[in-house]
């Protein structure tokens, strides 16, 4: 369990030795996440002028929601969706073949191996909006409430990463697979509303399929006190049922493909 | 430019058809582009649905089904408003593409005119289905009356050209730097708040009402989008129509000046 913490430490230590040379991407990401923070902002408000609930969420409850999207997106973002590309790149182009001749679980090392650091803006906007959230609906701070809020957040983020790899596996079987990161990641914006809104047939999707509910909702949920130890045990199992069925998948894939190289 | 008109229509054709082939090529991600592009507007239903049935009913005049026929005729809009990303002029020169583009002896914007003219056939008919997908699932309201129907056409083709004019023009400043993704970015955020392409804009509070006024985005979103829901008079639709054409007319020129200017700064990369 330690050995693939150490090797995420020593790949995130060459990606920020690497990064911190180009300074300017760094302002860059922070005029991107501006601008989109600001559109995001500016779209929470107008819901606002109409409107005090959404689905039953108040005000400051939406803009908790919003503030966990943001914060899920930059840890994604920066941590997972660089190292699919990378793994899509290295299958395509047959690279894929160093990976897998060394000595470590080749799952393991296809998913540490890249952390584009400027993302983690957004990481800081998400914890910034989070912070104003939580002042405006003067939350009673307990450890309950934290272990609810940090353990559903960590199991939002593996089930993500599961569906991502499980998208990025199937470049085994078809090479061109960006489209469906594309499609994905589009899906994902859905996750800057309570997913109670959306009509039953999307719902099952965005729960099921692509899981932005327990991403970005079951977190907010446990923010909000609105979390059962029920629903929480159930995202246990389902965290647990996912990375079964990746690593399964992952298995197959390997046997399945033939390198691209030499 | 002294090129006749029929040989500028048979430029747009064989660019156009090269669209349709490559688009026939890839249907498994004609289906993934056609669910990227629907999830956007249905995001924005349901949540202004959800906002209209908590204020009783309506929001600034929409009710849920006419959002639903907003966001409806959106899908549609966007289709035809899809041009190419102002980032491919980045590619083209590094790539050295464009070195070649310029010793042909047409202009470039002719041969990317007819290919983005050419792709919305077959993006048309992937609509289809989904727009009955969609019609089943969100019951819109639509009430045209028949010149509606017949006047739409032209407000979607002046939206196409005029978003393509804008996105080609952007697409210009990868001439003078590399850092072009700040530029894009900010551009398509204003777009995405003064078009109607987020929300209708009556919705919107006035101050983005009255910006929008004097920006080109709403002529490429929320006329068209008007134009066919039935809420417009006839006169309004000319103005309105006029309008775009001119818009069309100004963007056309400040093209030709920027054009000179660019290519003069080009330097070319490649072989």
């Amino acid at each position: 369990m330690l050995r693939p913490l150490k090797l995420f430490g020593l790949f995130a230590r060459i990606s920020v030795l690497n990064e911190v040379q180009y300074r300017a991407n760094f302002f860059m990401q922070v005029l991107q996440s501006g601008l989109s923070l600001g559109t995001g902002l500016i779209v929470l408000n107008v819901v606002y002028s109409y409107t005090d609930t959404l689905g039953g969420w108040s005000q400051a409850e939406l803009l908790a929601i919003y503030g966990v999207f943001v914060l899920m997106g930059g840890l994604i973002g920066s941590l997972v969706i660089p190292n699919m590309w990378a793994f899509m790149e290295d299958v395509r182009e047959g690279r894929l073949d160093f990976t897998l001749t060394k000595p470590e679980d080749s799952q393991v090392l296809i998913s540490v191996r890249v952390v584009a650091i400027w993302r983690l803006v957004d990481v800081v906007l998400g914890i910034a909006v989070l912070s104003v959230a939580i002042a405006r609906m003067g939350l009673e701070a307990s450890w309950w409430l934290a272990f609810a809020f940090a353990s559903t957040l960590v199991m939002g983020m593996i089930l993500l990463y599961c569906v991502l790899l499980l998208a990025s596996i199937l470049s085994f079987w078809f090479v061109r697979v960006w489209e469906l990161m594309e499609m994905m990641q589009s899906i994902f914006q859905a996750g800057r509303w309570p997913v109670g809104i959306y009509p039953d047939w999307l719902r099952l999707g965005l729960t099921y399929l692509i899981p932005v509910a327990f991403a970005v909702t079951v977190p907010a949920e446990a923010l909000t006190g609105r979390l059962t130890p029920q629903l929480l045990a159930g995202t246990f199992v389902f965290t647990l049922v996912a990375l079964f069925i990746t690593r399964r998948l992952w298995m197959l894939g390997l046997r399945n493909y033939s390198g691209a190289s030499a | 430019m002294s090129l006749s008109s029929t040989s500028l229509l048979r430029i747009y054709t064989a660019a156009g058809r090269m669209a349709v082939m490559e688009q026939l090529q890839y249907r498994a991600a004609n289906l993934m582009f056609m669910v990227h592009l629907v999830i956007e507007p249905v995001i924005y239903l349901v949540v202004w649905s959800a906002v209209a049935e908590a204020q009783g009913g309506q929001v600034a005049g929409y009710t849920a089904a006419q959002f639903a026929g907003y966001y409806m005729v959106w899908t549609l809009v966007r289709q035809f408003n899809l041009s190419l990303s102002p980032n491919s002029f980045h590619w083209r020169i590094k790539e050295g593409r464009l070195a070649g583009e310029l010793l042909r002896p047409i202009h470039p914007i002719q041969t990317d005119f007819g290919y983005w003219l050419g792709f919305k056939v077959p993006q048309t008919l992937y609509w289809l289905p989904v727009a009955a997908l969609l019609w089943l699932a969100f019951r819109p309201e639509l009430s045209p009356e028949p010149w509606h129907v017949l006047a739409f056409p032209v407000a979607l083709m002046l939206a196409f050209l005029l978003r393509f004019l804008l996105l080609w023009g952007l697409g210009l400043v990868c001439f003078w730097t590399e850092r072009v993704d700040g530029v894009f970015e900010s551009y398509f955020a204003a777009e995405l708040i003064f078009s109607g392409r987020l929300v209708p804009l009556e919705v919107m509070p006035a101050w983005v009402q009255n910006a929008a006024a004097w920006l080109p985005f709403q002529w490429t979103f929320y006329f068209p989008i008007e134009s066919l829901l039935g809420r417009m008079s006839a006169s309004q639709f000319v103005s309105g129509a006029l309008t775009q054409a001119a818009w069309v007319a100004g963007i056309f020129l400040l093209l030709q000046l920027l054009w000179k200017q660019a290519v003069q700064h080009f330097t070319a990369v490649g072989t």
